[in-house]
């Protein structure tokens, strides 16, 4: 009983908040209600007893949320409200067709998954790490490679995408020879 | 699920939260004294004997105090960051044993919360989630230093995440479990097994993580006091600030306890002097934040950060590898 009640009550609070990030035009409330939204899943984990997944759910969509925080710092003013241009009708025609499409195949999913039977059980007296660990490192075993070496190919062009100049340090530069002074003195130049 | 368990957990929580909520009106008085006599002052003097009384003093008049939401100000955000900070680190406490489990009229005890078997994870995910309180805070007051001061703490935060997570790696890939309690467990057997001593690296280097997440002096960068106002906590006043800081002592009590569970052996063998021994090593943690906060300045900005990537980072990354090598031979 006490799963239902959680498993409503978080069913609500995920879907309250996310439909809060999409309707909002106040850039802050979007990107709180996203994160809070990431958090309150986390709760389903919980519920099926995956806490493994649960933590890292908390751990790395709290990370991802946080780097748009990041962006949004740059981009906006967040105090004010975003003022959206809607421009084709066509668009928002389209979007309300696939929403109702995907509400019938969301309702219409426990048709498939009455066929779907588990491969592979879970092993007694395994502890959640271990399970992943176990799965990853046996079944998904090439998957979870090529993840990580396209992991390490983004590191690496991030890496030198940003580190051009990074051997000369702007605090430690003179004051005329910095990027921002020599702009400031060709404007007086000329 | 009884209702007995039912029961049990919620009074738990209370207790928990009446207990670490005092605990931080308490740590802000040691604060001061520590800080007091290592500066050779006297610090609070006058409300009561020593000024014990002091924390009340200071409770009523945050309780008090008008509550000032200023203009321009994106409300709601504003109104709930703290609450998000003081929250948060009372949520990460339910995976933390407090005492070994005892008897009491016949009903075993167990002083955790929910004894999940990621704890440690856990923990460190949702002190993470901690970081929102001041990040928006910050962004939402209408106040420039505010925001860079918000910035500053997400920079600093993340950052640091990375360290305390690969430090603790290697003291999880020899218990080989994320419970708290399984890591006493395998440090029970008396001082010498204490994970300190087979991990110095990795302790050291939580040590320094948990200062800079906890926001504590050598990287007081979050609410920087060079500013001469308080980071992102300048718009606050009243008791969303007291939440601010509240929500800051909690965590450092319970990073107290997390390093004493981990590396200093936690509560033994489970005796009552087990259970006074982590006391005392939680007290010493929490003396030694204050300790540092009289004996070092800030660093600036860019030490931090070139600490943390190109010092820290490295450490960690070698202390895990070589402890897989020595696991595996």
């Amino acid at each position: 009983m006490f799963e239902a009640i959680a498993f409503y009550l978080f069913a609500i609070l995920t879907i309250s908040m996310f439909s809060i990030a999409v309707l909002t035009s106040q850039a802050l409330y979007a990107l709180t209600s996203l994160a809070a939204g990431m958090i309150f899943i986390s709760a389903f984990f919980f519920i099926l007893g995956a806490d493994f997944l649960g933590a890292v759910q908390i751990i790395v969509y709290t990370g991802a949320v946080l780097a748009l925080y990041a962006f949004g710092m740059m981009f906006f003013d967040t105090t004010r409200d975003v003022v959206e241009k809607r421009t084709s009708p066509m668009l928002v025609f389209g979007m309300s067709g696939m929403a109702a499409l995907l509400i019938v195949l969301i309702f219409a999913a426990p048709i498939v998954s009455d066929n779907i039977a588990a491969l592979y059980p879970v092993q007694e007296g395994v502890g959640n790490a271990q399970a992943v660990g176990m799965v990853l490192f046996t079944k998904y075993l090439v998957p979870f490679e090529v993840a990580a070496v396209m992991l390490l190919v983004a590191m690496i062009g991030g890496i030198i995408l940003a580190g051009k100049k990074m051997d000369t340090s702007l605090t430690l530069l003179d004051e005329d020879k910095s990027p921002l002074s020599v702009e400031t003195n060709e404007k007086a130049a000329s | 699920m009884d209702t007995a368990y039912l029961i049990e957990t919620v009074i738990k929580i209370v207790i928990l939260l009446l207990v670490f909520s005092a605990l931080a009106g308490f740590g802000t008085y040691f604060e001061r004294k520590v800080l007091a006599f290592m500066q050779r002052r006297l610090g609070p003097m006058h409300v009561g004997p020593y000024s014990l009384l002091q924390i009340a003093a200071d409770g009523v008049k945050l309780f008090t105090k008008e509550d000032i939401v200023p203009q321009n100000v994106v409300g709601p955000i504003f109104k709930i960051a703290p609450v998000i900070t003081a929250a948060t680190a009372f949520m990460a406490a339910a995976a933390i044993p407090f005492m070994p489990s005892f008897t009491i009229f016949g009903y075993e005890v167990h002083p955790i919360i929910s004894d999940i078997n990621v704890g440690i994870l856990y923990i460190l995910g949702v002190m993470a989630i901690g970081l929102y309180g001041p990040l928006l805070g910050g962004m939402a007051s209408a106040n420039k230093w505010s925001l860079i001061s918000a910035a500053r703490a997400a920079s600093v935060f993340i950052s640091y995440e990375v360290v305390s997570g690969l430090s603790l790696l290697a003291p999880i890939m020899m218990v080989g479990s994320l419970s708290l309690i399984d890591f006493n467990n395998y440090q029970a057997a008396g001082v010498g097994s204490w994970m300190i001593w087979s991990q110095p690296v990795a302790f050291v280097l939580f040590v320094i993580a948990a200062f800079a997440e906890t926001g504590r002096t050598p990287f007081h960068l979050i609410a920087n006091d060079h500013e001469i106002i308080d980071g992102f906590g300048t718009e606050y006043s009243g008791m969303r600030w007291g939440l601010f800081f509240i929500g800051e002592y909690a965590n450092m009590f319970f990073i107290s306890f997390v390093i004493a569970l981990i590396f200093l052996g936690g509560f033994g063998d489970g005796s009552v002097g087990g259970a006074l021994a982590l006391l005392g090593k939680v007290s010493f943690i929490f003396f030694f934040f204050l300790w540092t906060r009289a004996a070092w300045p800030d660093v600036r900005p860019d030490q931090l950060m070139w600490l943390c990537w190109k010092v820290l980072m490295p450490i960690a990354v070698v202390n895990i590898v070589i402890t897989g090598i020595v696991m595996m031979f």
